[in-house]
């Protein structure tokens, strides 16, 4: 993935319009989309009650944003990501015969947060080596010490199954459980956003 | 349990079986196919990948020991005298260096350990005439002598310039995969994952005395090949890129057309301050130019300069971002 020569800040390496091969896909993705997680998680927490559907929201407004993209980059990722998920949102409602009355905050106030400001991709990148480490502080203990283990000290399963007294299939659990908690901290983490407001 | 739940912990699943496990064709087949299966799959996959590459940088983060920070001479090689001859090698040496090779009753010559700090640089002559030159964070047992010729590469880098002698060839161990020169000159280097062997003069022979590669590969002139997991590429350099590849030889780093992410991870070969790049868009970006090894001021103006990259200092680290 080192193809791209790029000279100055923001500009599109994805053109506009154009259609993008399944690896430029995931490349668009995690440069273009995963940065603006903070700001998605934001407006599903605002804008939907029933907190035990904001992953699968999320995830449904990834898959389909990619999937759209990859026949027809979009112009603004921010403005698509965030129609993607209100048209989602009003489709939920729509679809389910029962909605519980406050499910939906203000279907008209959807609209706003489009044109609100978003974070600023330079600024998260930034901190992201800030992020990481505060990330790695807030995981389980357990959890932390098989991710430094591995990443600092470079130890195999066994390994470090061995150093921490557990069984390697609890080192598999530890690691993956750490992955998915440190993945919500880096990217779905709105507290910059939030404390801005 | 939700839908995405589930595909979060399937994807985590097969990174850290990638990361664990020996990774096969099979195993890529079957990550494929999962993959293919829906858009769920995929974008849970690559949100876990990226923030396990992230986790990457953690290294970069570990503390340098003060001890390490001080050392003042790195180019000066430490010999650890590791190995049980080493008594009998220090009785026997007093009786002269020929003595002591054809020494320890049929076990062939006695052990020399030699090895480079981060950043050192040393050339050794073997008893053979051969010449060995070892570039940074380098460890390199030689067992050399009349009947036999045995180099192992714990880990780091080399660069061999065998004296010819066709009846005994020269063995260079990395791993379980092993290096037969057949009278040449050639590279050899070897981190935690991945052997690399160019040839610059002559022919070697690389394959695996557990008969993993199921038939050994030959590498002439100007060829490499890159062992990763169990599959050898084969590549054809030009004679600059290999002249490049060895300007640690004389002290310098060379870029044509490499990304700041390779750029930095040849520095911190080199250096106990380690550069950090902050995120993957300033990685990919690409320069060339001939940097001194420890030329790391000299690298950030460039890339402040060149990129209008910010450059700030943490702890004994420097961090690259946008």
């Amino acid at each position: 993935m080192a193809e791209t020569v790029e000279t100055s800040r923001g500009t599109g390496l994805f053109k506009p319009g154009a259609t993008m091969t399944a690896s430029e896909v995931e490349v668009w993705f995690v440069r273009e989309v995963l940065p603006m997680e903070a700001m998605l998680m934001h407006y599903l927490h605002q804008n939907w009650r029933n907190k035990s559907d904001i992953e699968d929201l999320r995830q449904e407004v990834y898959a389909r944003v990619c999937e759209a993209a990859q026949k027809e980059v979009p112009e603004k990722t921010k403005a698509f990501v965030l129609t993607t998920a209100r048209n989602l949102l009003i489709n939920r409602v729509r679809r389910e015969q029962i909605v519980p009355i406050e499910a939906v905050a203000d279907l008209d106030e959807l609209e706003i947060a489009i044109d609100a400001p978003g974070p600023e991709r330079n600024a998260m990148a930034r901190d992201v080596l800030r992020k990481l480490q505060g990330a790695l502080d807030r995981l389980p203990p357990r959890a932390r010490e098989v991710v430094t283990l591995r990443r600092i000290e470079g130890l195999s399963r066994p390994e470090i199954a061995q150093r921490m007294g557990i069984s390697e299939k609890t080192v598999s659990e530890h690691l993956t459980n750490g992955l998915c908690a440190l993945a919500d901290m880096l990217y779905g983490d709105a507290s910059d956003l939030r404390s801005k407001k | 349990m939700s839908a995405a739940r589930d595909a979060n912990a399937e994807a985590a699943h097969w990174l850290e079986r990638r990361e664990f496990e020996s990774w096969c064709e099979a195993d890529e087949t079957e990550l494929s196919a999962w993959l293919a299966r829906s858009w769920e799959h995929r974008v849970a996959y690559w949100r876990l990948k990226d923030a396990w590459e992230h986790t990457e940088r953690l290294s970069a983060l570990r503390p340098v020991s003060p001890k390490a920070a001080a050392a003042p001479a790195p180019r000066k090689p430490f010999r650890p005298m590791l190995f049980r001859l080493v008594a009998a090698t220090i009785a026997v040496a007093a009786l002269g260096a020929g003595a002591a090779i054809y020494f320890s009753g049929g076990n062939g010559p006695r052990e020399t350990v030699y090895a480079t700090q981060v950043g050192g640089h040393q050339t050794v002559q073997l008893a053979d005439g051969s010449k060995v030159e070892l570039n940074t964070n380098t460890v390199l047992r030689a067992r050399v002598g009349a009947h036999e010729r045995l180099v192992t590469l714990e880990r780091g880098e080399a660069y061999f310039q065998i004296a010819h002698d066709p009846k005994h060839p020269f063995v260079v161990m990395a791993g379980d995969h092993r290096v037969t020169d057949l009278g040449t000159k050639f590279l050899v280097r070897r981190d935690d994952k991945n052997l690399e062997v160019a040839v610059t003069e002559g022919r070697v022979q690389l394959d695996t005395p557990d008969g993993r590669l199921q038939s050994p590969v030959l590498l002439t002139r100007h060829e490499a090949a890159e062992v990763k997991g169990n599959k050898v590429f084969v590549t054809r350099k030009t004679a600059l890129s290999l002249t490049n590849e060895l300007g640690w030889r004389h002290g310098f780093l060379v870029f044509d057309h490499t990304t700041l992410a390779d750029a930095v991870a040849q520095f911190n070969r080199y250096n106990q301050g380690k550069l950090v790049i902050a995120d993957p868009a300033t990685a990919r970006l690409t320069m060339d130019g001939t940097f001194p090894i420890d030329g790391i001021s000299a690298f950030t103006e460039v890339a402040q300069e060149v990129f209008k990259l910010r450059i700030e200092r943490r702890g004994g680290n420097t961090v690259i971002s946008r």
